[in-house]
């Protein structure tokens, strides 16, 4: 994996051949406005109901091994 | 229900439906039975439906749809290519698969993919290659592999799809047919699996031209889901032009037939189409994209590093795969080990180099800045002309196996493609006809070749009717590679 990921990386290499100066990174690529909406408190679906596809869990959380053990 | 009804195009089959000549659910048994016919050679779907779900009475009439397994579907296996996400069922389904069948259109089946999208070929699923229906022993394109393969193969009448850097308009291009990458916001993303969260996009994979504005009609639109969707100004028109006089279409110096990696059959296709362009009344202009030869080299910063990012959600706690049994430690990177292919972990090492501190400007910012730059060109060159067309892949389809071990040949694949994708415009792949590989080793016939042609941002209309004209006008049988 480290040939086939150098081979990617000398290609990468390209983007410094480039004069970049005062160019403004990209943050969005479609001009947007900002808009807000009011933050009102919506129902969210039951604890229940989010742990269904958990491969373990307790009535209350996900169950994870400890981190210390 | 003989194979006639599988050979009509959406349109065609949601007039005969209206008319009274096709009923919804032999439409759907026809396709059903062609799945079974078929899929064990092809490796399109990973899961079919048992039976048509949601009404028939929409504006798509029941045609049914297939659907890319990167869209959650609820209470459905979404496994996104991955054997991270072997048998997850999700909660909620994606707003694209919703809208649709609230249209009439039932998913018929989920289509096999690149794992989380990453693949030009649809060799890095989890489940199994896709073949090309137009010859078994090449690969149908990719990310959206199964869903091309299935439409081309008349396995589904259409599909949709998902496009980071050419995921819809590659493999429409190696399969024959027609593939649409809207504008970066028209369609929502809830749902959709993320890759590259600034670059995905929703889009239709088709037969005609007008089965992809029927599709995306049904598709855009703002979603309170999804605060980056934007819908289009405009309602989505269905395409009616047949000439293409008083247009403009721009041929890029650096994305022509004698661009580097173009092969000479796809470059004889693409100079015929330009004539057929003349033909029709449009003009042809050279126009140039001095930083697109510099797309690959930024979308593969770019890409990965909002990939490292993303996928760090699967990590065996809350859902999907989990293995290790010492701590949590272990649990995370077994499960990752485990879980994910080659392509995948190669992405996220590669995106985590480029976003480490020491390297972030270097990489990232520098690549974000190229991104300016080669939207720039899209907007300089607009200004001379009102479409820009390219080959939509440098190459016919390729033989399996090909490029499984050099992932920067497999990353050129999306040479013509990622500059759009980066802009954030939209573009489309339609079918220009059918040529030799170089190596001339293709079948008889020889493979498709996909015309790309991309406009400014929310331009879909004028791209339609600009690729309904030259479709009409090239005449090319989507239906040849069906068995």
């Amino acid at each position: 994996m480290s040939r086939e990921l150098s081979t990617v990386l000398d290609h990468i290499e390209k983007i410094a051949e480039l004069d970049l100066d005062g160019v403004p990174p990209t943050t969005h690529v479609i001009e947007v406005e900002n808009v807000m909406r009011p933050d009102e408190p919506r129902p969210s679906w039951p604890v229940e109901h989010v742990l269904e596809p958990s491969p373990e869990a307790t009535e209350a959380g996900f169950r994870v091994p400890s981190p210390g053990q | 229900m003989s194979d006639d009804a599988v050979k009509l195009s959406a349109a065609e089959a949601i007039e005969r439906i209206r008319g009274g000549d096709l009923a919804p659910d032999e439409l759907f048994s026809a396709y059903r039975q062609r799945i079974e016919d078929h899929n064990d050679e092809l490796g399109a779907f990973l899961w079919t439906a048992p039976g048509a779900a949601g009404g028939t009475d929409g504006p798509l009439a029941g045609v049914p749809l297939a659907v890319k397994d990167l869209f959650c579907t609820e209470g459905v296996p979404t496994t996104a290519g991955s054997r991270i996400l072997e048998g997850h069922e999700p909660l909620y389904t994606a707003t694209a698969v919703r809208r649709l069948a609230a249209a009439g259109a039932p998913m018929i089946g989920k289509t096999n993919m690149d794992e989380f999208a990453m693949g030009s070929s649809n060799e890095n699923s989890g489940y199994g290659i896709v073949r090309n229906p137009w010859d078994p022993e090449r690969v149908p394109g990719g990310s959206s592999g199964g869903s091309a393969a299935a439409v081309a193969a008349g396995l589904a009448p259409w599909a949709i799809g998902t496009d980071t850097g050419g995921s819809i308009r590659q493999p429409a291009a190696l399969c024959g047919i027609v593939g649409l990458k809207p504008t970066y916001g028209a369609i929502s993303r809830y749902g959709m699996v993320a890759f590259a969260s600034s670059l995905d996009q929703c889009g239709p994979l088709t037969r005609t031209v007008t089965d992809a504005a029927l599709l995306l009609t049904e598709l855009v639109g703002h979603d309170p889901c999804d605060s980056t969707s934007l819908g289009l100004p405009e309602p989505v028109r269905l395409p009616s032009r047949t000439d293409l006089e008083g247009l403009r279409f721009g041929v890029p110096n650096e994305l022509n037939s004698s661009a580097e990696g173009v092969e000479e059959g796809v470059g004889r296709a693409f100079d015929r189409t330009l004539d057929v362009i003349r033909d029709l009344g449009g003009e042809v202009v050279d126009v140039a994209l001095p930083h697109a030869p510099h797309g690959i080299a930024a979308y593969y910063v770019i890409a990965p590093a909002e990939a490292s990012s993303n996928l760090a959600r699967y990590d065996g706690v809350r859902f999907g795969h989990r293995a290790g049994n010492g701590t949590l430690l272990d649990l995370y990177e077994q499960t990752r080990e485990e879980g994910f292919g080659a392509e995948v972990k190669r992405r996220i090492m590669l995106g985590t180099f480029a976003l480490s501190a020491g390297y972030y400007e270097a990489y990232y910012g520098r690549a974000q800045r190229v991104r300016t730059k080669i939207a720039d060109d899209f907007r300089t060159a607009f200004a001379d002309c009102d479409l820009i067309v390219t080959p939509t892949s440098p190459t016919v389809a390729f033989r399996l196996g090909e490029r499984t071990d050099n992932p920067l040949a497999m990353y050129l694949s999306d040479y013509c493609t990622v500059p759009m994708s980066l802009a954030g415009i939209p573009a489309i792949s339609i079918p220009a006809g059918l040529a030799q590989p170089a190596d001339g080793s293709g079948p008889d016939r020889g493979l498709p070749v996909g015309l790309q042609i991309a406009g400014p941002a929310f331009s879909e209309n004028g791209i339609l009717d600009a690729a309904h004209a030259l479709e009409r006008a090239i005449g090319f049988d989507v239906t040849g590679a069906m068995p």
